[in-house]
């Protein structure tokens, strides 16, 4: 097989990618995985077993050491113009938000279409509220970030990353430091846009979110993907050892 | 089955104990226990005591008169007539008596320049070009040599001007110096980093006064033969570098402080190094240290008063040459003092007031 036949069909291409954390940590080992145009991944595991780093390589938060991978045909490497071009299409939710707290709710979101994508502000404006009103957000537009719930912000967040049209989308643990009663807005949303055909790869250990909507279910441990399978068969017969320990502890309650 | 029971919440109500009004906040603050109304009672006592005796020395024994002889008899408080006498000495030091409409008129425009670079409605780019122009205005008119203003050096510039001037122009020149080094100093070059670094513990390293000796008389001998740098500029460049380096430790706490996701959402949304800087960081990282960067502008118009080492004679300065020389009135010295510390006070309490409305203004958006 070669990676650039892969990489024509394949949106993300992960060749043998292996990455340290200092000297010692190995956080991700020999990392192969193909995700198709279009394709709904969830990634789950225990904490440590590096699923946030895998991501975060996708639009180089994090620098991997060894091995290939390609976003879209475009390989990443130390090259800053394949790098900015990766990240126009690909956006990303964070954990904790990581909303602009001195700009306005708008202006989070109009920021990047206007000094990256060169789009003029009133055009930028008009985007942006299209996509407030898809997150059901939009009369909070005026607002600064810190004057919303957690699940509001959240909800700007998304709407933020999806502002840039991007082909992918990559969400770390969006839900987690949510209340519960503010968990379901967030999930909603996600699925609604699981049901536009983006390429999403989501953290979760939001069960129901991958039943619902995932197209492959992967888990990790240690660093490596330990098992890969259709949300079905992976929560009803799952393959190994350490993922039935997993899977009867987060769902054993 | 057990029917649902309605939740019902109970309404709000003022908080018992009132904690609002003088009488509540005197007993909660001054009488709180018998260790802090002992020491409010003493404290009330040595006011009681040394306000009368002030203000019967600073206004009901003294004189305004600027008469030297009257001052020394006995009974008299404090002499006033320093002040009335020697003023246009004080503010202004040795520039030429008949041309001190000049400075005057410099100082006045520079002042207008700077309350309107603190107002909201002149935060465009138009200030800059404002900036221009009036510090151009400033030292034509100070210097003169131009549309038939005769010509006054720099060695004669004194005073008031002096001491704004060189304040307002080392702030406005170091705080760019400090932005730039201390995004040096978290740079990922090592050699940006490694130059950062020391350029900033080298100035933190000496004293104020070191840095403007140097800058005053050193500095020339590195010069080629026959080019001179005036004094003036000298003694700006080595205020403006001294006060850029602690600035520059200041910006980088407020830099250390920020969350790591900022930059990473930023980078995730394709900004560059610079607008992230721009755009995200120091917007925010800057409103986390206004007190402190208010702090050293404070600092750093007081310490334009150590000029003096250099024979540039500000505020302070100018007051010794006023009275040093005159046998008359060195003995009042003291009223002399109390009159430039009302003037440093004016100017040091309008920054800090300044300070606290720009806190105001930048953490609007953390108000709930």
């Amino acid at each position: 097989m070669t990676t650039t036949t892969n990489a024509t069909k394949d949106i993300i291409v992960f060749d043998k990618v292996n990455k340290w954390y200092g000297n010692s940590f190995h956080v991700l080992r020999d990392i192969n995985l193909n995700v198709k145009q279009g394709e709904r991944i969830v990634v789950c595991g225990p904490s440590g077993s590096g699923k946030s780093t895998l991501i975060r390589c996708i639009n180089r938060l994090e620098e991997h050491q060894e091995g290939h991978l390609f976003v879209d045909g475009t390989e990443l490497t130390d090259d800053v113009k394949a790098i900015d071009k990766i990240r126009k299409e690909v956006g990303m939710v964070f954990q904790q938000f990581n909303l602009f707290p001195h700009l306005t709710v708008l202006e989070n979101l109009t920021l990047s279409p206007m000094y990256v994508g060169k789009v003029p502000k009133k055009e930028a404006e008009e985007k942006a509220m299209i996509q407030l009103k898809r997150v059901r957000i939009a009369e909070q537009a005026g607002k600064y970030p810190l004057q919303l719930s957690g699940g509001q912000q959240q909800r700007v967040a998304i709407a933020r990353a999806l502002c840039l049209t991007p082909k992918i989308m990559l969400f770390d643990e969006p839900t987690s430091a949510l209340d519960p009663e503010m968990i379901k807005e967030v999930l909603d949303v996600m699925v609604e846009m699981a049901n536009q055909g983006i390429t999403m790869i989501c953290v979760t250990h939001e069960m129901g979110f991958a039943k619902a909507v995932a197209d492959r279910v992967i888990f990790m441990d240690q660093g490596q993907i330990v098992e890969q399978n259709n949300p079905h068969d992976f929560f009803n017969n799952p393959q190994t050892d350490r993922s039935k320990d997993f899977l009867s502890k987060i769902l054993g309650h | 089955m057990a029917e649902t029971i309605v939740f019902q919440s109970l309404p709000a109500r003022p908080a018992p104990i009132k904690t609002e009004g003088l009488v509540p906040w005197a007993k909660a603050n001054l009488f709180a226990n018998w260790q802090s109304s002992l020491t409010t009672v003493i404290v009330l006592g040595v006011l009681l005591y040394a306000i009368p005796n002030f203000i019967h020395w600073a206004i009901l024994t003294a004189t305004t008169a600027p008469n030297a002889e009257a001052c020394r008899a006995p009974g008299m408080g404090a002499c006033w007539g320093v002040v009335t006498e020697k003023y246009r000495l004080i503010i202004f030091g040795r520039y030429p008596m008949e041309e001190q409409w000049r400075p005057l008129v410099a100082t006045l425009l520079l002042l207008a320049l700077l309350v309107a670079s603190c107002t909201r409605a002149f935060w465009n780019k138009w200030i800059i070009v404002l900036w221009v122009v009036v510090i151009g205005t400033f030292f034509a008119l100070m210097y003169g040599n131009v549309l038939g203003l005769t010509k006054v050096t720099t060695d004669r510039w004194g005073g008031l001007p002096l001491t704004i001037m060189l304040s307002s122009l080392s702030m406005v020149m170091s705080f760019p110096i400090a932005i730039a080094v201390a995004l040096g100093r978290r740079s990922a070059l090592p050699a940006i980093r490694t130059f950062c670094t020391i350029y900033v513990e080298l100035i933190r390293g000496v004293p104020l006064i070191s840095v403007l000796f140097m800058a005053s008389f050193m500095f020339p001998l590195f010069m080629p033969q026959g080019v001179t740098v005036d004094v003036m500029i000298r003694v700006l460049a080595g205020l403006t570098l001294f006060a850029a380096a602690y600035m520059a430790e200041v910006i980088r706490g407020g830099l250390q402080a920020m969350p790591k996701g900022q930059a990473e959402a930023a980078a995730s949304l394709g900004l560059s190094y610079w607008q992230t800087q721009f755009k995200i960081i120091l917007p925010q990282a800057l409103a986390l240290v206004v007190p402190s960067i208010v702090n050293n502008f404070i600092g750093l118009f007081k310490d334009t008063s150590l000029v003096g080492i250099v024979s540039l004679y500000e505020l302070t300065g100018s007051l010794g040459l006023a009275l040093n020389g005159d046998a008359d009135w060195r003995p009042y010295k003291l009223e002399g003092y109390v009159f430039i510390t009302l003037i440093y006070f004016a100017f040091c309490f309008a920054m800090s007031r300044y300070s606290l409305w720009i806190e105001k203004q930048v953490n609007k958006s953390k108000l709930r």
